[in-house]
């Protein structure tokens, strides 16, 4: 199948214009040995089916990191190559353009954002840029979908220079600066509205109160929209399936096979949460608590990404990050570790150096709770007070901050500054958004419910053959002793290595004191990643980091939890 | 008067002298349109040592206090 490579600086409306060309069967794709992500997805050209790869936003095909070096192998298996070029900062794109020119791959070039550039006072003459380029192109709005028809139909014209002509970095530069002064005229422009806000959100007197505003207001529109969906959708859901579930349980009669199916029962019924059967707690817990705050996180990250916003979060904790040893860039796997760890280990490769990658992951892992375990705190927690689950988050915090400070401190290594473009402010494209969201969904739902149906079945057997008594009385001067909690819970705490969700709707049943759930709750979230995250990091960080990690889970795990216990409980 | 970019007070526009570093710290700048000869503001200074905010051609790029001092600026004639 013929290839087509979108290439671009990052920030250019490339994945909207890769929307725009793929129908929705698109899959997420890893370059093999790397977890650097690219999309890819599927088009008719001429009653041909050909294959759309977008690579990873580069300025230039020297590469200067994992993602560029993946751009570049991505563009050598290329049969045709669009170039998707801002056209409101045409100079600095143009680079990209000539080395692909002097690349020998046909290029088309698509000069996307075109109708920001008359609100900016920007004119280009296309025609004479056609000439000095010599291959085709296109004006697209990807936003709008305007020029995508047109695109499509100008692929067969797509061409390399037949005069191709090797230069030095110098000289590129030289001859940009000729063709944007032949081909582009400013206007004067005044400062608009989008301006002061660009610039109210990257100074930290007005945009640090601005970003704690914007963190609260996605927390609470997340759970919201969560809690919203499970009231109205989910749970009456349940209710329905409840019937179905019951007459299974009647069938099947008491017995082994209905302890794993359904689980038990109490007072003569099903209940979702503590049942602990795999048609019962297995598919309440991923469906019924945790899918709707998955949907909902996902949908506002997707927002604040496509927005711009998230570069000017990174400016604004850059020097908070940078104390810890990392930069700006390192509120990006905090982020995305909040809707699901695993995805947010994978982030930390955008930091540079083992020294910041490895302080990413540790505290990453030790400190940042996935939505599946935020959405069953609240689950649990909800109805006690607020305050609680306010101590979780606030103890997870200083803890974030503390062994950040300690790591920069002991650890070797380089920790390099920030250096990071800020697009402007841009209106997201719904159809980006809403696909975005619905791959890391399914993404979820294939990862994580095989792992739940597999917890609650071991849960079952372990716990048939008198296992997880046996590991409860082993553990129990560490529960009991240590950290205060019935020594039942021990099994809750194994558990949260296959899924912490999982965990905490195990601490249900035991009837501790909201402290001792706030005490549990965050020692499940420090003592140890789930097993999708642990593998990931091991790939990450390699064995020998991995080890130092865990090691270090550990034992802030016992430290706060001795803490917690004395603070909280007071014996 | 040569001076490096992070003594510029906010909203000045100067232009770009020199970039002291190596091939790769030059080239990463150059790519991003931090390159010499560019007309370079100061949008913002974050306090504490933090980083700098900078625009060259109404784009804003945030570099690091360490990096930005090797950015050598001459004031406006």
């Amino acid at each position: 199948m013929r290839k087509i490579v979108l290439m671009g600086n990052p920030n250019v409306g490339k994945s909207v214009v890769f929307s725009r060309l793929t129908g929705v069967k698109v899959i997420v794709a890893n370059y093999p040995g790397t977890t650097v992500d690219f999309y890819k997805g599927k088009m008719r050209l001429d009653n041909e089916a050909v294959e759309i790869i977008d690579a990873p936003g580069t300025y230039s095909l020297e590469p200067s990191n994992k993602a560029e070096e993946i751009a570049l192998k991505i563009l050598n298996q290329a049969d045709l190559v669009i170039n998707v070029v801002d056209a409101t900062n045409l100079e600095r794109n143009l680079l990209l353009t000539l080395e692909l020119l002097e690349n020998k791959k046909p290029v088309v070039v698509a000069l996307n954002i075109w109708d920001e550039t008359k609100h900016l006072g920007i004119n280009i003459n296309v025609k004479k840029l056609e000439e000095l380029l010599k291959v085709p192109i296109i004006t697209t709005t990807a936003l709008t979908g305007e020029g995508i028809k047109k695109l499509v139909s100008r692929l067969i014209e797509a061409k390399s220079p037949e005069e191709i002509k090797p230069k030095s970095e110098e000289k590129r530069w030289i001859e940009i600066g000729y063709i944007t002064k032949e081909v582009q005229k400013i206007t004067h422009r005044h400062h608009t509205i989008k301006d002061r806000i660009s610039e109210a959100t990257i100074q930290p007197i007005t945009g640090i109160p601005i970003a704690i505003v914007v963190i609260f207001v996605s927390f609470w529109i997340v759970r919201f929209i969560g809690e919203n969906l499970i009231g109205y959708i989910f749970e009456p859901l349940f209710e329905l399936y409840r019937d179905v579930a019951m007459s299974i349980s009647d069938w099947l009669g008491p017995g082994f096979f209905h302890d794993i199916f359904i689980g038990k029962l109490i007072k003569g019924n099903i209940d979702y949460v503590q049942s602990m059967g795999i048609l019962t707690t297995g598919l309440f817990v991923p469906f019924g608590m945790v899918l709707p705050y998955i949907i909902a996180f996902y949908f506002f990250l997707a927002i604040l990404e496509d927005s711009g916003y998230l570069p000017r979060l990174m400016t604004l904790t850059d020097n908070v990050f940078h104390k810890l040893g990392m930069h700006g860039y390192g509120i990006v796997p905090v982020f995305l570790g909040l809707g699901c760890n695993v995805p947010g280990a994978l982030a930390t490769r955008t930091l540079e150096t083992r020294k910041q990658r490895f302080i990413s992951a540790t505290l990453m892992a030790i400190s940042v709770p996935c939505m599946a375990q935020i959405a069953m705190i609240f689950g649990i927690l909800g109805h006690y007070n607020f305050v609680y689950i306010l101590l979780i988050f606030t103890t997870l915090i200083i803890i974030y901050v503390f062994a950040g400070l300690i790591l920069n401190r002991y650890l070797k290594g380089e920790s390099p500054e920030i250096f990071l473009e800020i697009p402007p402010y841009r209106r997201p494209s719904i159809i980006t958004i809403l696909k975005k969201t619905w791959m890391r969904v399914r993404w979820f739902l294939t990862e994580a419910i095989p792992f739940l149906f597999l917890g609650v079945l071991l849960v079952n057997i372990l716990y048939a053959i008198g296992f997880l008594e046996w590991l409860g009385n082993v553990f129990d001067p560490v529960t009991e002793g240590w950290l205060g909690l019935p020594k039942e819970s021990t099994t809750a705490l194994l558990i949260g290595f296959l899924r912490k969700d999982l965990a905490i709707g195990m601490l249900l049943p035991l009837g501790m004191t909201p402290m001792q759930l706030v005490i549990s709750v965050t020692i499940l979230t420090i003592y140890f990643p789930c097993v999708a995250t642990f593998a990931v990091l091991v790939k990450e960080l390699g064995i020998k980091d991995m080890i130092k990690s865990t090691g270090l889970m550990i034992a802030t795990a016992l430290i706060v939890g001795g803490l917690m216990r004395l603070i909280l409980i007071g014996t | 008067m040569e001076t490096s970019i992070t003594t510029i007070k906010e909203g000045k526009k100067v232009t770009i002298i020199r970039l002291i570093g190596g091939y790769g710290f030059q080239r990463r700048l150059r790519n991003m349109g931090i390159r010499e000869g560019k007309v370079i503001k100061v949008v913002t200074r974050h306090p504490f040592g933090g980083p700098l905010v900078v625009s060259v051609d109404d784009r804003n790029t945030t570099i690091g206090r360490g990096m930005a001092e090797r950015i050598i600026v001459e004031e406006l004639i």
